[in-house]
């Protein structure tokens, strides 16, 4: 017979074990909690919607302080935009391309080189166009500074590339052989296959995979605070996109290290990073139902 | 006869540009490497390494330290959720809300991990700008990653070797410690390699809670201390010390890369590996 002893410590390692089960959900509101607790502040100074982030004014150091956030909201919308603009014709390009057309000798390549896009750290991506392809590019476009908006969505698109790859290609390979060979069977050609049965079959997936990699561009932050000129301004229709900007990510990282803590410009990049943690909540969320929606895939 | 000609030729013009897709996204990571390990390898001396200004020991040591503090901390919190998960969950609506939060974790934008680690760990636990405080946060962050991964090895285990051991008389818990941990045991580890990788890459975590510059007491004497960094010294010297040599710059983004990649070069050939000398 076991010792009760025995009983009594497995019992408690049990407990503990389903502990850590919630763990996740427990984290995700602490952290919630906290942004909430030390951004409520802001919102109690200042008015909601017309100061906060409605204003056109962030001058966090300026007598009086101003925290207008619509600059750096609409920073982080033309990046990420820029980058899905990018990211997303070229990710499902390549998912496609890896699920059902390429060689298998092409797949070994691709697929190790996706999961090294990957792995490369922001603020390499940073440092590189900082000093390389930033003044590169305003060379050859003949641009007045070296760190612009789009430069930003170019780095971010390679940095979004990899999510949408891996994700978009589980949902074509979870696409039934069978609708592949009816389809073929009825004569159509492999491309004709991919654009009508394949890919409308994967649409669920195909569209949770494009948001993902949209959460993924809003919250980078070490490439576009390196990059994009850190120019907390309201940018100009298109001509915006080649000119520095600053994101909401951006401006915690740049200000966080000078604001005393406690101070109402403490407490305002705490708002920001509310305003983050919810959009990518959001988006996270409505991914989630999509892929599930569609059975089976897993994020 | 015509329609079936130009389908044909759709279908060659459309897998060109698919080629191209794949072609444009594998040439940056080549270009990234190459550039980096021309320009990185070559202004790499002895001198850099072991000592005077901008050495890149105490980033090195600083990166090894962290690293490691936060592998220590995720994994016990990260192998125990996915041991519930894997082990001892019935699904329902309990599971599908912690794969929610799961799912969420993954996706909170690292600054925010930051500015979460400055309220808890800096502010209210008192670590200060620490050691300490950094592993922690980075901890949180690298948390998903580690039970998804562990979840998998658990997975992977057999169910027929779970009811052989439960048919012998063991419990759940001596069937869990002394069968399916071992079996995976692998698999966990080299999860835990991939997260911790990605920890030494991530620099917006560490900004305001344990990350620091110093050329003059660049080794911390304890937790509580705050450390230098590989990701964080590549970034201020880019963009805030002025007549930092380019090549110290180049150097320490070339040894922050080979570090990164290097973990999970180690990962994959693990994994590879491990797919090769399964034993079921």
């Amino acid at each position: 017979m076991r010792s009760s002893i025995a009983r009594a410590w497995e019992w408690l390692i049990e407990s503990a074990i389903r502990l850590a089960g919630v763990l996740a959900i427990i984290f995700v509101l602490l952290i919630f909690a906290f942004l909430l607790r030390d951004a409520l502040p802001t919102f109690a100074e200042q008015t909601p919607l017309s100061g906060l982030l409605g204003g056109h004014e962030w001058r966090p150091t300026s007598e009086p302080a101003q925290f207008g956030m619509l600059p750096l909201i609409l920073g982080s919308l033309y990046v990420t935009v820029g980058a899905l603009v990018i990211a997303v014709p070229l990710g499902l390009g390549c998912a496609i391309f890896v699920a059902e057309i390429a060689p298998p000798w092409m797949r070994e390549i691709l697929k190790p080189t996706v999961e090294v896009l990957a792995a490369i750290p922001s603020v390499v991506y940073g440092f590189l166009g900082l000093l390389m392809i930033g003044p590169w590019l305003a060379d050859v476009f003949g641009l007045p500074i070296g760190q612009f908006a789009a430069l930003g969505s170019l780095l971010l698109a390679f940095m979004a590339i990899p999510t949408i790859v891996s994700i978009s290609e589980d949902a074509l390979r979870n696409v039934p052989v069978a609708l592949r060979d009816s389809s073929l069977a009825l004569g159509a050609t492999r491309w004709q296959t991919i654009v009508r049965v394949i890919v409308p079959a994967a649409r669920s997936g195909l569209i949770a995979a494009s948001l993902l990699g949209l959460a993924r561009a809003i919250g980078e932050t070490m490439t576009v605070l390196m990059v994009t000129g850190n120019a907390p301004v309201m940018p100009r229709a298109l001509l915006g996109f080649l000119r520095p900007i600053r994101t909401m990510t951006a401006t915690i990282a740049a200000e966080m290290g000078e604001a005393a803590h406690g101070s109402s410009h403490y407490h305002a990049l705490f708002a920001i990073g509310l305003v983050l943690f919810v959009i990518t909540f959001l988006i996270n969320t409505v991914a989630d139902v999509v892929v599930r929606r569609a059975g089976g895939v897993q994020t | 006869m015509m329609r079936v000609v130009s389908a044909q030729n759709t279908e060659k013009l459309a897998f060109a540009g698919l080629w191209l897709c794949a072609a444009i996204v594998i040439l940056p990571v080549l270009g990234i490497i190459v550039v980096l390990a021309w320009r990185g390898a070559s202004a790499l001396s002895w001198d850099l390494i072991g000592g005077g200004p901008h050495s890149l020991l105490a980033p090195i040591v600083g990166t090894i330290l962290l690293v490691a503090l936060t592998g220590l901390i995720a994994a016990p919190l990260g192998v125990a959720a996915a041991v519930y998960l894997s082990e001892y969950s019935r699904g329902g609506t309990l599971v599908r809300l912690i794969r929610l939060a799961i799912v969420n974790l993954a996706g909170v934008p690292s600054v925010v991990y930051g500015l979460f680690g400055l309220a808890l760990f800096v502010v209210l636990f008192q670590f200060g700008r620490s050691l300490l405080a950094g592993a922690c946060t980075l901890a949180l962050l690298v948390l998903p990653l580690v039970i998804s991964t562990s979840e998998e090895a658990l997975r992977q285990v057999p169910g027929s070797l779970r009811h052989a051991s439960l048919a012998l008389g063991a419990s759940q818990w001596q069937t869990v410690r002394r069968v399916v941990l071992p079996n995976a045991l692998p698999g966990i580890i080299t999860g835990l390699i991939l997260s911790i990788g990605r920890a030494a890459g991530e620099t917006a975590p560490i900004l305001f809670t344990a990350a620091f510059y110093s050329l003059t007491d660049p080794f911390p004497n304890s937790l509580l201390d705050p450390i230098l960094v590989l990701p964080y010294q590549l970034f201020v010297m880019t963009t805030e010390v002025p007549n930092v040599a380019p090549a110290t710059k180049w150097a320490t983004a070339f040894v922050l890369l080979a570090i990164v990649l290097g973990m999970n070069l180690v990962a994959v050939i693990l994994r590879a590996r491990l797919r090769g000398s399964r034993r079921w």
